[in-house]
């Protein structure tokens, strides 16, 4: 047995992930916020079951969709089953079922998809995903078509008094499984599977030679994460009662690759970042424009453009200059970047959503935007928002010029102290 | 036999339009190492600038106009996007090209709306070209297989006889070589991505009015292409070919049969048959048809 230190760090950051679990609901009170963190808690476990296969395995997937789709869907019969009273489960543990699902299809399909790896992979992952979804479509006596299977949580006797009939309840059930399901997670990259898992990624031959079939390595990372995805499928499945082909599209597939590269795929934590801002995009923006998949688009570009690491690398760089005791000396260069990049996507956003209110033909040309109303077909706010725009991009470029300078003295500087 | 000769031509014209798309596909991968995801968009942008164009002068600058604009945006895109992201590696290209297909397909959302637009085939090449049996087969289906043999037969000639031609060859192999020899290969890249989107801007053209004009026509013919990239073998463009035609075969011969099978007839499984026969390929020969590397 060898000894090792107790992290206190560690444990203390895993505390407050659970105590931000218990009082988030608690804070935010409305029931649309709480709809919006349910929708985050079963995110975090797809988007961190996506990662199992791209940040730590190296496999990037387009059809990751299917697993947990596929789990929604066995999770909602045997949820209408208990409904019916054919056999008895309680609701909390229902999505284990879809769980199990998502594993079995992970077998199933894993088989074909890990024989290859890299691009390849990729192009098979698409291809099992555009055929199950075009098999959903297919047997609507089971996957119920286009409308998908509709279900009741509220079923069987309550589970210690808890019927699941609120909002609330639902949400700390995703909480207590979304909690589980990380830890879970984290101790997987831990064990030697995972750290395999990490050298076939960065080097197959290598990994060869050490002994290890890669194929086989490939093949157990994506069966054990569509074991977790199919556990996101089950919970969504409770949460939402209803399980459409909209679960194992192509657009679901893509928009947790998506999050997952937002938050930052070469850490633990980036992909919990990344489902929280992405369900942000999802339910928040579109509430309050039609063109949010553009912004989500362009943020996603932009990500890929400039900062590979995704939002998670973007902080963790702070922390030797935190430690060093000069942030103070960014504060400025940053607030100005901030501001630049503000004045740029106010003028982007006010042309964007002109031409969206142009090209919708059902409204007039009179729009309001910020609570100043105007004409979209006359020139002027045209005018307004593309001097925005271009001001707002000529700063960010002197502003990014001041950030690289201070940041690189900075840097200078703790390189010449040493470690 | 009148039905299976009017299938198979249809089958072929269909395999010729998705061969144009895997063929700048494939240049493409086998060139620079990059799956370019957003090659069923630049399809997509080709149909609709091709309607925009008719709209206003006509079908035949249309065919000219439409594609060139087309390759100018993917020059643009490699340029600005492909080159920067190229120091990260594959998956960030990939990353890249599949953030574009996302953002193109919004930007046609926002100009030209949520529904199909009428892209019509042009009144010169509306009516029957000959008569089989009792069925007329269409000009514009002949039109089709005119223009894409005509292409493959010009890209086969600048592949092979022009200096240019040459290069790119030489650069698929040895990239270093030829820089070394003086030549601009990040130049070549750029040309080579481009002429890959101006010919999906032309399979654009002529597929926007032979069958419809919409947003989703992306994202519904972009897995096929990949499909064939696959079942070809990656990087071989006669593998791309062979498995072209076969797929575009199967599509309409699957959709025009109804033979029944456990309550499913065939042609309510057609969407289904091209990712079967990649899945049974994968197991049989990893590969692909006329694929040389493994991996």
């Amino acid at each position: 047995m060898k000894y090792q230190p107790l992290n206190l760090g560690r444990w203390l950051l895993w505390g407050a992930t659970a105590a931000v679990f218990v009082i988030a609901p608690l804070v935010f009170t409305d029931s649309f916020a709480l709809t919006m963190l349910t929708q985050m808690g079963a995110f975090i476990i797809f988007a961190l079951s996506y990662n199992m296969l791209l940040g730590q395995g190296g496999m990037l997937s387009f059809g990751h969709a299917v697993y947990s789709g596929l789990g929604a869907y066995i999770t909602v019969h045997a949820l209408n089953l208990v409904g019916k009273g054919s056999f008895y489960i309680p609701v909390p543990l229902l999505p284990i079922v879809g769980g199990f699902a998502g594993l079995v299809f992970g077998v199933l399909f894993g088989y074909v998809t890990t024989k290859r790896a890299g691009t390849t992979f990729a192009l098979i992952s698409l291809g099992i995903g555009e055929m199950v979804f075009a098999c959903v479509l297919m047997f609507p006596g089971f996957f119920g078509g286009e409308a998908g299977v509709s279900t009741n949580r509220v079923v069987g006797r309550a589970f210690l008094g808890l019927t699941f009939g609120p909002a609330v309840q639902v949400y700390y059930l995703v909480a207590f499984w979304c909690f589980a399901c990380m830890a879970a997670m984290f101790a997987l990259t831990q064990t030697p599977l995972g750290r395999m898992a990490n050298a076939v990624r960065d080097n197959p031959e290598r990994a060869e030679f050490v002994g290890y079939n890669t194929q086989h390595v490939r093949f157990l990372q994506l069966v054990l994460s569509s074991f977790f995805a199919g556990i996101s499928g089950g919970l969504s499945c409770i949460n939402f009662e209803i399980v459409s082909a909209e679960n194992v599209s192509a657009i679901r597939s893509g928009g947790v690759l998506l999050a997952t590269f937002i938050g930052g795929v070469p850490f633990f934590f980036g992909p919990i970042v990344g489902a929280i801002v992405f369900i942000f995009f999802v339910v928040a923006l579109s509430g309050f424009t039609k063109a949010w998949l553009l912004y989500l688009g362009l943020f996603f570009l932009l990500m890929v453009l400039y900062v590979p690491g995704g939002i998670a690398s973007l902080v963790l760089m702070q922390i030797p200059v935190i430690r060093a005791r000069r942030f103070g000396e960014l504060v400025w260069p940053y607030c100005l970047a901030a501001g630049a990049s503000f004045v740029a996507l106010a003028g982007l956003v006010g042309m964007v959503e002109m031409v969206y209110h142009l090209s919708d033909v059902s409204g007039g040309t009179q729009m309001a935007l910020a609570g100043v109303g105007f004409d979209a077909r006359s020139g002027l706010p045209w005018l307004v928002f593309a001097a925005l725009l271009a001001a707002g991009l000529v700063a960010l470029r002197y502003a990014s010029h001041f950030v690289g300078a201070r940041w690189g003295a900075i840097q200078h500087d703790l390189l010449a102290r040493g470690p | 036999m009148e039905f299976v000769l009017v299938q198979i031509l249809n089958g072929i014209s269909y395999g010729l339009l998705l061969f144009m798309l895997s063929s700048g596909l494939t240049l493409v991968f086998s060139l620079m190492g990059v799956l370019n995801f957003a090659h069923a968009s630049f399809y997509m942008l080709g149909a609709y600038f091709a309607y925009q164009v008719s709209a206003k002068i006509g079908f035949w600058p249309a065919l000219v106009i439409a594609p060139v604009l087309v390759g100018t945006i993917g020059m643009l895109v490699e340029r600005w996007g492909l080159r920067t992201v190229h120091r990260y590696g594959h998956v960030a290209e990939l990353l890249f090209t599949f953030g574009l297909a996302y953002l193109i397909e919004e930007a046609v959302h926002l100009v030209w709306g949520r529904v199909a637009v009428e892209y019509r085939v042009p009144p010169d090449l509306d009516g029957p070209l000959f008569t089989i049996f009792t069925s007329q087969y269409p000009i514009y289906r002949g039109f089709m297989m005119l223009v894409a043999v005509a292409m493959l037969v010009s890209i086969w000639l600048a592949l092979t006889r022009t200096r240019i031609g040459l290069v790119i060859q030489a650069a698929l192999t040895h990239p270093q070589t030829v820089e070394a020899l003086g030549h601009n290969v990040p130049r070549v890249f750029m040309l080579v991505f481009g002429g890959g989107a101006a010919l999906a801007g032309l399979a654009g053209v002529i597929g926007g009015n032979a069958f419809v004009t919409e947003p989703g026509m992306a994202a519904a013919v972009g897995p096929i292409i990949f499909v064939i990239v696959v079942v070809g073998g990656m990087g071989s463009l006669a593998g791309a070919f062979i498995a072209s035609i076969l797929i575009g075969c199967m599509q309409t011969f699957a959709v025009a049969l109804d033979w029944g099978f456990a309550g499913i007839t065939i042609s309510q499984a057609a969407p289904v048959l091209p990712y079967l026969l990649m899945v049974l390929l994968l197991i049989f020969r990893p590969r692909g048809l006329m694929g040389t590397r493994e991996g």
